[in-house]
């Protein structure tokens, strides 16, 4: 029987306001085999960027069980969720989040710093991932110098250069105009097809959703939906 | 992982040059500080050393001591109680390794056309001993010289120049108030005393001679001051106290009668000259070292602008898998470079500007190793000291928070 990559259970969270405790997130479950392409939808204040920071080990819950990988997230110590992010985690965010005085080439090895590979195997490896992307001529240019798209591009290029099990999207289509946003989430698409990595995706564009094989709805902090994609698009439409 | 971080270090220095710079600068005047002080204030020490050596060691110096003759007390040497009897009394007693009783008194030299005004010491040949003082050239007189008052001379190099020029002056005779002295040699160069006279400005005479024929004396056999040489500073103490006891007992003087003569212990003047030179080295580098300090919070402030700029860089960083080890690691390399940089240009410029000291200002300034290394090491530490908080500060963040930050 194979593990799931996300096994949550129980999941709250609640952030310490002057006027008390405010909850985001009441009592979520979720679980995500691998391979799975889910997209999470819902309206703003739902608590889905919430939930997306918890799965990326970027927040912890304030209560419930968290299981990334067979391994339980709530357990591990900083050092140890940093190792996660790292090694299982790929991380996409709206605003790209790229160094703007590094090279594209070197934004992409990045994260193989932390991890103490050498330089010339991190610019290999950063190479054949800007190669695979279409952007192998621009890897000595900076962020500024390329086109949101291809900004976004680097970004899944550095999320996909440890080889993680999970891709997290945060709204990776948010900056971006309606084709281009097609473009990114096709390419979410081929990775889950082609090779096997499990995509988690929020997004508030049904047109983005379609291209997940799951939907997830986020209404209040709660799941008020979980199916496949095609019960889900007549909903949404 | 440490190169690729000295890399990263390196590039966000790059980013922005001007406040690297300023930063930098703080360092750099710095420790160019500490050093050029150090330079001085040793220079200055090693120069008060120097002048202390000269002197001789273990030295008193016995001088006249002052009387009352009818109501009018006159200033000490004034009256000559010392003879050369009491020298050689003294020369008896144990732990004393050299006398030199001395008549000094000024005159003109004249050799050929040229003649020089300068101070004749009469003394005994122990006198060279006592002022651990070499021949250049020639030989000294002898005992025999002082029994017998010949006229020979010992010239100091300034005279030796002056009067004679190129010429070799050993076995010339030139005249001293009118008298021929032959020149038995010339004394080596010993450069300024603590007072900053020119001790080479100085000839030397049997005291016999000076007493006889130069500057004749209504106390025939009488003596200026007497230079005593005790074997070690150890037994200083006990010869100063065998000295007083035995020239009371031959001036005659009753109990309870004041000394009429002084003892100076010219070794613990020396000494304490050499410790107030010690002292304001120290205040040199202690003053040159608050620059450093200044230099330091420097750092500490912008790496603190730092760390806040780049919030979300560091948000960024520990999404993709940057523990806060190595954000801390990135944050205190950066201020290690700065300091360090900022330190090789300090310490260039440091002696740099000593060498130029010395050479614009004639000042003796002395550039040793371990105050470079010293400074250096200070510096450096200041830098990893100042940078630490900051970085830490990085290293605490939340990643959450910080990739929040706007």
């Amino acid at each position: 029987m194979t593990e799931p990559v996300i096994r949550i259970e129980h999941l709250y969270k609640e952030y310490a306001t002057d006027a008390g405790p405010v909850p985001v997130l009441k009592d979520v479950d979720l679980t995500v085999m691998p391979g799975e392409f889910v997209a999470i939808m819902g309206p703003s204040g739902s608590g889905k960027s919430t939930f997306m920071n918890i799965l990326g080990c970027l927040d912890v819950p304030s209560s419930g069980r968290y299981s990334l990988n067979g391994a339980d997230v709530g357990a591990m110590n900083q050092d140890q969720l940093a190792q996660l992010r790292n090694q299982v985690i790929g991380f996409v965010f709206q605003g790209f989040n790229l160094l703007a005085r590094a090279s594209l080439e070197d934004n992409v090895a990045l994260p193989l710093i932390y991890r103490g590979i050498g330089r010339t195997e991190r610019l290999a490896r950063a190479n054949e991932l800007l190669d695979k992307l279409g952007l192998s001529s621009h890897r000595s240019f900076h962020p500024n110098q390329i086109s949101g798209g291809e900004q976004q591009r680097v970004a899944i290029a550095r999320a996909l250069v440890t080889a993680p099990k999970l891709l997290l999207a945060d709204e990776p289509t948010g900056n971006l105009d309606t084709h281009t946003g097609q473009e990114i989430v096709a390419l979410f698409a081929e990775l889950n097809q082609r090779e096997g990595i499990t995509v988690v995706l929020i997004t508030h564009e049904p047109d983005i959703a379609a291209h997940a094989r799951r939907l997830v709805r986020l209404a209040d902090g709660r799941i008020v939906h979980d199916g496949a994609m095609a019960q889900a698009t007549p909903a949404a439409a | 992982m440490i190169a690729a971080m000295l890399g990263e270090a390196w590039v966000a220095m790059g980013a922005n040059r001007l406040r690297s710079f300023l930063t930098m600068l703080g360092m750099v005047i710095g420790v160019s500080a500490v050093i050029l002080m150090l330079a001085v204030g040793q220079g200055a020490q090693q120069q008060v050393q120097a002048s202390i050596a000269s002197m001789g060691s273990n030295l008193f110096i016995v001088l006249s001591g002052s009387v009352t003759s009818g109501g009018v007390r006159m200033g000490g040497g004034a009256t000559p109680k010392l003879t050369l009897a009491d020298a050689q009394a003294i020369a008896e007693l144990p732990g004393v390794a050299a006398v030199a009783p001395s008549s000094p008194g000024t005159a003109q030299l004249v050799y050929g056309a040229n003649n020089w005004s300068t101070m004749v010491i009469g003394t005994t040949p122990a006198y060279l001993k006592v002022r651990d003082w070499q021949l250049a050239e020639g030989y000294p007189f002898t005992d025999v010289d002082v029994r017998s008052a010949t006229r020979v001379v010992l010239l100091g190099k300034t005279v030796a120049q002056n009067l004679f020029g190129d010429e070799d002056p050993v076995g010339k005779t030139l005249r001293i108030k009118n008298g021929p002295y032959v020149v038995l040699g010339v004394l080596a160069a010993k450069g300024q005393s603590l007072d900053g006279r020119d001790q080479d400005d100085t000839v030397i005479v049997p005291v016999t001679t000076a007493q006889r024929q130069l500057f004749g004396s209504q106390f025939p056999g009488s003596v200026r001051f007497i230079m005593v040489q005790a074997n070690s500073a150890a037994e200083m103490p006990a010869v100063e106290r065998q000295m007083t006891e035995l020239l009371r007992q031959r001036h005659h003087l009753r109990q309870g009668a004041d000394n009429d003569f002084f003892i100076h212990d010219l070794t613990a003047l020396a000494n304490s000259a050499a410790e107030t030179a010690k002292v304001m080295s120290l205040m040199l580098g202690a003053i040159a070292s608050v620059s450093l300090l200044v230099g330091g919070i420097g750092i500490m402030n912008i790496m603190l602008v730092s760390v806040t700029e780049r919030t979300r860089e560091i948000g960024i960083r520990m999404a993709i898998g940057a523990r806060g080890r190595d954000i801390l690691l990135q944050f205190l390399l950066e201020a290690i470079i700065i300091s360090v940089i900022g330190c090789l240009i300090g310490v260039l410029l440091g002696v740099g500007g000593a060498l130029l000291v010395e050479r614009l200002s004639g000042m003796a300034v002395l550039i040793t190793a371990s105050a470079i290394l010293m400074a250096f090491a200070v510096a450096a530490s200041v830098g990893v000291f100042f940078g630490y908080y900051p970085a830490r500060k990085a290293a605490a963040m939340r990643p959450i928070d910080a990739l929040r930050y706007q």
